[in-house]
């Protein structure tokens, strides 16, 4: 995608510039940023529409009330993962607020003005909120105070350098004079918002990395309140379902409605380009109306390979069998002889994985001539809002988006194509005259709708040095590409950046993209998700095979490599989970490092085998993601990546059968970890002063290696393949 | 049909084969009660019907007739456990955790001391993707203390 003028998609990292402004909105004095220029944003298409500049109802950033409340207008979807207690943190730090009296709402979708300033579009992902989220606010945070200290200076008579502002109230230290932000509002509004506001040094902050604060959120949460799209019930609202075709690629060729159409509460049935659609005056009419159609299906087009074949294929790619060279990303020195007799040869096989958030795909959309209503929990709004406006025949501008939280979602809701949202969008185009359709998905729905975490397989080949550190690394990568256009280079991320491969003196790291009729997608943590596995499990195999510990083998190479960072979560790890000390019989304890998305994670698991099966009963946990906003969330984040990518190692698996059709299709079959398999987790951060970075997704990546790696040393075996149970 | 909904009868104009679930969400407009599987695997639908935690979607309306159904909103709001999940800051996305205060009350109501195993084996049932189960086990803890 490229903009009008040519120049950065959106998806590139340029910084707009930005102006901080203060006015008085309806009574409200509303702090936020204007963009200078709306023709040269990055997603030039984007703005085609309707743009609605600083003052929205709610405007950017900051708004505070005559009440004195302060109001944070969040541009990122909360998933569960407490995006809106870290912002809430960072500007009531900068502005001195009341903790008791800040409230995060979430952003309409308008792509100028809430653009994540990490990436360049208005997303939830790469654990990027905090990150992104960070200098704007506190700048933001920060100049509000400003303007509220200038205007007592004026009102007072009294020298700006005396006033100071404590839980939202302005006081003047000298003369001992204070009021309240609510009533110093209106002169406030009139001072000029610096445009360099004094920033707190970070030893100062009070509430950033304090245990007293929390989330927000949590009332609703258990009380049932109805926050979700699953829960919106319009005046009129229809339910829709979808019959899907049974496996990747069919069409549906004819179908009859007639058994479907004499189901009571059943309203429509038609085709719609992904499938048939019965639409219904509530969700189980729906399901029966769906239960009774009747699809034959155009099967030319099918992915008819089984996982078996998939795997078999991804082997003799890698091996160099086919003619497929792959892409190289990563060369040093001379591979040509390095390789020829590699001592230490590994392969290992990684199935599709589903991300099954607990709340099925739903949107909620009304289609109106060109305007579109959507509600719904949209993870990627900018993408969504233009895919939606391609379904409706209409412009982005004309797509309005009500954000609401999701029940989880770990990638499925921030996808490109938007599928299941655009598939709403064209049911509710049918039904039309603006009337509320609610797609629902069931588990079966959405379990088999792919965009999974690709299927990878890995191999390599390592030579080690005189000290019997690796010295020489090839690795092949064999996984589809998750980027319609480009390099595939989310499935090998975390490769290049390890100091295993470029302390090496030679090394040769290839992907290969295979094409495989199965839809891929972002799946927490993406390619660190498979790539630290194969990293940080082949370092213990190197470590034992010179008779090291792995912490000491890993302290060598870190050292070498001057990687402060990993060598510090190293340490605390270690040190709090008594690495090294001997335990009970029949358990042992696996380590592994790995960095992602600038967050560096090590974990300790203690494992057995009980009844045949691995059993992780605790996790030490130590995490460096620069200045910890959230401690408490920041351990949330460990506590839930952890079950996340320990259920994916245990259990987790899509596999194709014969013909290609997926073989789980609902919790039954695609296991998930459950509360006597849950580990006790225990997480330690390592103090930094560099700028947050994000921990929704780190968490997941070094678990299976850290339990593979406590295998090894349980019964001698290299794990070769995940799952582990099988 | 006329069903028994934290303590008032309330009509539904529904077929008596249609799950509880869908009865109480769609019908009853009481969406405390969620949907996650469909096939009593996990958990998120959970009521108690006369006091047992039953998974609503494989319930009929039929079947539930004249039963006390007590749903999360039946709680109050200040239940021990709704109190305590708050303190820990249990919930993640939140979506499964009406599912499992229910579970977990039915779970109190029957052995108000559980422990650690009475609890895993109680809650074993319930799924929480988001990975909130170390809190959501000390939070029982922490309510039947206070129970
Ligand atoms: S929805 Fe009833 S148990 Fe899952
Ligand atoms: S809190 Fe998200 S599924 Fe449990």
């Amino acid at each position: 995608m490229k903009s009008r003028n040519g120049k950065a998609g959106p998806l590139s990292l340029t910084r707009r510039k930005l102006v901080l402004g203060g006015s008085l909105v309806g009574g409200a004095l509303i702090i936020g940023y204007t963009a200078m220029n709306f023709g040269s944003v990055a997603a030039g298409a984007l703005s085609i529409g309707a743009e609605q500049p600083a003052a929205s109802p709610f405007g950017p950033f900051i708004r505070i009330d005559a009440d004195g409340w302060v109001t944070v207008v969040n541009a990122f979807q909360e998933m569960g993962q407490g995006v809106h207690a870290g912002i809430a943190a960072i500007v009531a730090e900068e502005l001195d607020a009341d903790w008791g009296k800040i409230r995060v709402v979430a952003a309409p979708a308008n792509t100028a003005v809430y653009k994540n300033g990490a990436m360049g579009m208005q997303v939830t992902a790469g654990s990027s909120a905090i990150a992104g989220a960070w200098h704007r606010l506190r700048t933001a945070g920060a100049a509000a105070r400003e303007m509220f200290v200038q205007a007592a200076a004026q009102k007072w008579g009294v020298q700006a350098g005396t006033i100071t502002v404590r839980n939202g109230m302005v006081i003047d230290t000298a003369s001992k004079l204070q009021e309240s932000f609510g009533s110093l509002l209106t002169l406030a509004a009139k001072q000029q918002a610096p445009a360099a506001p004094l920033l707190k040094s970070p030893d100062k902050f009070e509430l950033v990395g304090s245990r007293r604060i929390g989330r927000k959120d949590g009332v609703s949460k258990v009380t049932g309140g109805p926050i979700y799209t699953q829960d919106v019930q319009l005046p009129g609202m229809l339910v829709a379902m979808v019959a899907h075709p049974p496996r990747f690629g069919a069409k549906m060729r004819d179908f009859d409605a007639a058994a479907a159409r004499s189901i009571k509460g059943v309203v429509d049935v038609f085709a719609v380009p992904s499938g048939v659609a019965v639409v219904a005056q509530d969700t189980w009419s729906a399901r029966k109306g769906r239960d009774a159609l009747s699809v034959s299906w155009d099967e030319e087009a099918v992915e008819k390979r089984s996982s078996v074949e998939l795997r078999q294929l991804f082997q003799q790619i890698g091996e160099l069998k086919t003619n497929d060279s792959g892409r190289s990303y990563f060369s040093k020195g001379d591979p040509a002889k390095a390789f020829n007799e590699a001592e230490f040869q590994a392969s290992y096989d990684f199935p599709y994985l589903a991300h099954a958030p607990m709340e099925p795909m739903n949107c909620v959309a009304q289609v109106d001539g060109r305007q579109v209503k959507l509600t719904v929990a949209s993870q990627l709004q900018t993408i969504d809002q233009i895919n939606t406006a391609l379904a409706a025949i209409t412009l982005p501008g004309s797509v309005q988006i009500e954000t609401l939280p999701t029940g989880g979602s770990f990638g499925r809701r921030g996808l490109f194509s938007s599928d299941y949202i655009v598939e709403c969008v064209r049911i509710a185009r049918h039904v039309g005259g603006g009337k509320p359709v609610k797609l629902v998905w069931t588990r079966e729905d959405d379990t088999i709708s792919g965009f999974y975490r690709p299927m990878a397989h890995h191999r390599l080949w390592i030579n080690r040095d005189a000290d019997g550190l690796p010295a020489a690394w090839r690795h092949h990568t064999i996984a589809q590409s998750l980027l319609p256009i480009g390099p595939n280079s989310t499935e090998v991320e975390g490769i290049e950046t390890s100091s295993y491969v470029t302390g090496c003196s030679v090394a040769d790291c290839r992907v290969f993209t295979p094409t495989v009729g199965v839809p891929v997608g972002f799946w927490r943590s993406v390619g660190n998700s498979h790539t630290a596995m194969v990293l940080e499990h082949t370092i213990d195999q190197l470590a034992h095979m010179g008779g090291v510990d792995p912490a000491e083998y890993r302290r060598a190479i870190y050292r070498k490599a001057g990687d402060e960072r990993r060598l510090a979560a190293l340490e605390l790890v270690c040190e709090r989970a008594g690495w090294g000390h001997s335990m009970q019989d029949g358990w042992a304890r696996g380590l592994a490092v790995h960095e992602a998305f600038g967050t560096v994670v090590a974990q300790v698991a203690e494992v057995a085998i009980l009844d045949g099966r691995p059993r992780v009963r605790r996790v030490v946990c130590a995490v460096d993601c620069g200045i910890a906003v959230v401690p408490d969330q920041i351990a949330a984040q460990m506590e839930g990546g952890i079950c996340f990518g320990l259920s994916a190692a245990l259990c987790g698996k899509i596999t194709l059968g014969d013909g290609g059709t997926p073989a789980q299709n609902n919790f039954d079959t695609y296991e998930v970890l459950r509360h006597p398999d849950a580990p006790v987790v225990e997480t330690h951060i390592v103090p930094s002063r560099r700028d947050p970075s994000g921990v929704g997704e780190p968490g997941v990546p070094p678990i299976a290696p850290a339990v593979a790696n406590a295998l090894l040393v349980l019964t001698g075996e290299p794990t070769t393949s995940l799952p582990f149970v099988s | 049909m006329k069903l028994n909904v934290n303590g008032k009868g309330r009509m539904a104009d529904v077929d008596p084969d249609m799950p509880l679930l869908w009865a109480i969400r769609d019908h009853l407009h009481l969406p405390g009660t969620k949907y996650g599987c469909g096939i009593a695997q996990c958990g998120a639908c959970t009521v108690l019907v006369d006091g047992h935690a039953v998974r609503s979607c494989s319930m009929s309306v039929a079947d539930a007739q004249g039963s006390q159904i007590t749903r999360i909103e039946g709680l109050g709001g200040d239940h021990p456990l709704q109190v305590a999940w708050l303190k820990l800051q249990v919930a993640q996305c939140g979506y499964c955790q009406s599912g499992q205060i229910m579970q977990a009350a039915a779970l109190l109501a029957a052995n108000p001391k559980p422990t650690e195993e009475d609890i895993e084996l109680a809650m074993a049932g319930n799924i929480c993707r988001c990975g909130t189960y170390q809190r959501i086990k000390a939070a029982i803890k922490e309510a039947a203390g206070a129970v």
